[in-house]
C-alpha cells in the first residue's frame, strides 16, 4: 500500500524538486497555504502571450506536496495557460472524484494519494496555486 | 528494579484491558495509540457511566420537582464536587462546567477580560501557548485596547522567568496565561514560580491545565493560580465537557458569559437578574452525561494512581527517546529535564506528514503538525514535528511499533 503512495518518481521529485528556485521576471505569482499542516509554497510563472515560458516554486513541505509542485513545473513549462488550467482541473478532479483520469502523463504517479484522504490536499496545493496565479494572481489556501 | 518492572507489568495489564478501543487492529497491525495528548481513549468505567446516566438517570437539571430530575441534578452537582476535589478547589462553586479548555479560556477572556482590561493593559502569554490560550486574548485585547505580549521560552519550550520578571516590571500586566504542561513538547512549566512572580506584580494567572490533568497531581491552592482550565477528554473522560476553575471572589465578580435559562434568578422585560455561582456562568441545559463521565474518569484515574501513570508514561517516553536517537537523522525537539510522557521529534530525511502516514500504515497513531502552537514552532524554527504522547495504558509494544515505523520510513526516505 505504501509503495503505491511513495512511488520512485515521487521520492525522486520529493528529494530533488525540479525548478525549486526564485523566478526572476515572473509575471504571475500565487501562494499556496495548507492551514492543516502549515505548509506554504510560492509558485511563480513567466508568461509571454499565451505561453508559459518558465515556472518555478519555493517553499518546503512533505514529499507529496514537493513532488507534486516539482512535477507541475515540468508538466506546464512550455505549454499554454489554457492547457495548464485545464490540466490543473483534470488533475484535481482525478484526486477528488471517482472519474477515471485521462491524459495525466507522469502525474499519474500521484494517484496513489487517492487512498489517503487526509493527504489529498498535499498533492493539490501547488495546483490550486497554479490556477489561482493564472486566473487571479492571488494567495490561495488548499481547501 | 526487576521487581519494579514485574509490578509495572501486572499494573499495566490490569489498566490496558479496560480500554476497548485499544483492542482493534489498524491497517493490519495492532493499534499503537500514541496520540494521547490530542485525546485519550476511554475506559469501560467511563463509557458505562455515560451510558448508565442515559439509561437510568436522564432528566433535565435544576428545574422541576420530579424525582428523576432531582437525581440528575444530584449526579451533576456530585460531578462538580469531584472535579473540585481533584484540583483542590475550596468549594464546588469554584468549578464551572464548560465544553472544554477552549471554552473555559474564552469564558474568562470574554467576561473578566472585557470587564477589566483597558487601554495600555497587558496580557502576557508564554511564547509556547496553545492557540486556545492566545486567540481568545487577542479578541479581548481588540475589544478593549489592551495588548497581548509573548514571554520568551527557551529551545525546550521552558518559560524564561527572567523575561517574565522583566515584562511584569515594565508593563501594566493584568494577567499571565500559561500552560502547565506543553502539549507540543511535554515540557512542565515552573508554574508555582511564575504564579508567585505574577502575584508580586498584581497580575492574575490563568493556567491552561489541558495536558496536566491526566499526568500531574494538581492543587490549585498550592500553585496559587487564579484560574485554571481543563478538558475531560484528555484525561480519559468524554469529549465536549471540561471545566474552568476560578477563585470564588473572582468568579463571583464576573458578568454573565452567555444569557439564557438556568443562569437567571428572574427575567422581566425591563431587566433580568442573575443566578448565583456556578449557574450564572452555565446558561442552558448542560452536558450532564459528560460531567458524570468526567467525574468517573477522575475517580478511575485516582484509582490507578496519577503518579504511577505518570511514572510509567515517562519510562516509555525515555525508551522511545533512546530508540529514536539510534535512527540516523532523527532529532528530539524539547529536551527539558522535567517533562511528561511526550516525545516530539523531526527527521532530516522526511517531513513529519510523510512520517505520520508511514506510521499510520504500521498501526501507529501519532500527531504530526504544529500542534496548535504556531508561535512556538516558529520560535523553534521547525514547521512541524511528529509527536508521540503516552497514556497509562501504553506499553513497550507501542514503543517498539513506533520505532519500527520510523525505521521503515527511514528505509523509504532516508
Ligand atoms: C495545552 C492545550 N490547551 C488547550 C487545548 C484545547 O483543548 P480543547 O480542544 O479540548 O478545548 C489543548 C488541546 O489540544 C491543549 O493541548
Amino acid at each position: 500500500m505504501l509503495d503505491d503512495l511513495y512511488q520512485e518518481t515521487i521520492l525522486d521529485h520529493g528529494r530533488k524538486p525540479r525548478n525549486h528556485r526564485k523566478l526572476p521576471n515572473a509575471t504571475h505569482r500565487a501562494e499556496g497555504y495548507n492551514p492543516l499542516c502549515g505548509d506554504r509554497l510560492v509558485l511563480e510563472l513567466r508568461v509571454e502571450g499565451e505561453r508559459i515560458e518558465d515556472v518555478a516554486f519555493e517553499g518546503c513541505g512533505c514529499a507529496i506536496s514537493q513532488a507534486s509542485a516539482s512535477l507541475l513545473t515540468t508538466e506546464v513549462k512550455g505549454t499554454t495557460t489554457a492547457l495548464a488550467v485545464a490540466l490543473s482541473q483534470r488533475f484535481r478532479a482525478a484526486l477528488t472524484t471517482d472519474e477515471t483520469p485521462e491524459g495525466l502523463g507522469e502525474l499519474e504517479c500521484l494517484l496513489g494519494v487517492r487512498n489517503y484522504a487526509n493527504r489529498v490536499k498535499c498533492a493539490t496545493l501547488a495546483w490550486h496555486a497554479l490556477t489561482s496565479a493564472l486566473e487571479t494572481g492571488s494567495t490561495v489556501t488548499s481547501e | 528494579m526487576i521487581e519494579d518492572r514485574a509490578l509495572d507489568r501486572v499494573w499495566l495489564a490490569g489498566v490496558r484491558s479496560q480500554f476497548p478501543a485499544l483492542a482493534q487492529t489498524m491497517n493490519g497491525h495492532p493499534l499503537a495509540y500514541l496520540d494521547n495528548a490530542a485525546t485519550t481513549q476511554k475506559p469501560e468505567a467511563v463509557i458505562a457511566a455515560v451510558s448508565d446516566y442515559y439509561r437510568s438517570a436522564n432528566a433535565n437539571v435544576n428545574r422541576g420537582v420530579h424525582t428523576l430530575g432531582q437525581a440528575a441534578t444530584v449526579a451533576y452537582e456530585a460531578s462538580r464536587a469531584t472535579v473540585g476535589r481533584w484540583i483542590g478547589a475550596a468549594a464546588p462553586e469554584e468549578i464551572v462546567f464548560t465544553k472544554g479548555c477552549t471554552e473555559a479560556v474564552n469564558l474568562v477572556a470574554a467576561t473578566w477580560g472585557r470587564r477589566n482590561l483597558g487601554k495600555g493593559d497587558v496580557v502576557l502569554l508564554s511564547h509556547a501557548e496553545h492557540h486556545a490560550n492566545i486567540v481568545p486574548w487577542q479578541m479581548a485585547a481588540d475589544a478593549t485596547g489592551a495588548q497581548v505580549q509573548p514571554v520568551a521560552v527557551d529551545e525546550d519550550g521552558l518559560l524564561d522567568l527572567e523575561d517574565l520578571r522583566r515584562h511584569l516590571i515594565e508593563g501594566s500586566v493584568r494577567l499571565l496565561g500559561l500552560k502547565h504542561v506543553c502539549n507540543a513538547l511535554g515540557t512542565v512549566q515552573p508554574v508555582a514560580e511564575a504564579v508567585r512572580l505574577a502575584h508580586e506584580h498584581d497580575a492574575l494567572v490563568l493556567l491552561d491545565c489541558a495536558q496536566a490533568l491526566a499526568h500531574l497531581a494538581m492543587d490549585v491552592h498550592e500553585i496559587g493560580t487564579d484560574f485554571c482550565t481543563m478538558s475531560a477528554h484528555k484525561a480519559y473522560g468524554p469529549m465536549g465537557i471540561g471545566a474552568l476553575y476560578g477563585r470564588f471572589e473572582l468568579l463571583d465578580a464576573l458578568p454573565p458569559y452567555q444569557g439564557g435559562g438556568d443562569m437567571i434568578r428572574s427575567v422581566r422585560f425591563e431587566k433580568s437578574t442573575y443566578a448565583d455561582l456556578p449557574n450564572r456562568l452555565e446558561p442552558g441545559t448542560p452536558h450532564v452525561a459528560g460531567a458524570v463521565g468526567f467525574a468517573k474518569a477522575l475517580d478511575w484515574l485516582g484509582g490507578i494512581g496519577v503518579e504511577e501513570a505518570d511514572k510509567h508514561e515517562r519510562r516509555l517516553a525515555t525508551l522511545a527517546t533512546a530508540g529514536l536517537g539510534e535512527i540516523p537523522g532523527v532529532r528530539i525537539v524539547g529536551k527539558s529535564k522535567v517533562k511528561v510522557g511526550i516525545v516530539s521529534f523531526v527527521a532530516d530525511w522526511a517531513h513529519p506528514h510523510d512520517l505520520g502516514t508511514v506510521l499510520d500504515q504500521h498501526g501507529v497513531a501519532v500527531r504530526v503538525g504544529h500542534h496548535c502552537c504556531m508561535p512556538l514552532m516558529e520560535r523553534l524554527a521547525v514547521p512541524a514535528t511528529v509527536r508521540a504522547s503516552f497514556a497509562c495504558y501504553n506499553n513497550e509494544g507501542d514503543v517498539d511499533a513506533l520505532l519500527a515505523g520510523v525505521a521503515a520510513a527511514h528505509r523509504i526516505f532516508g
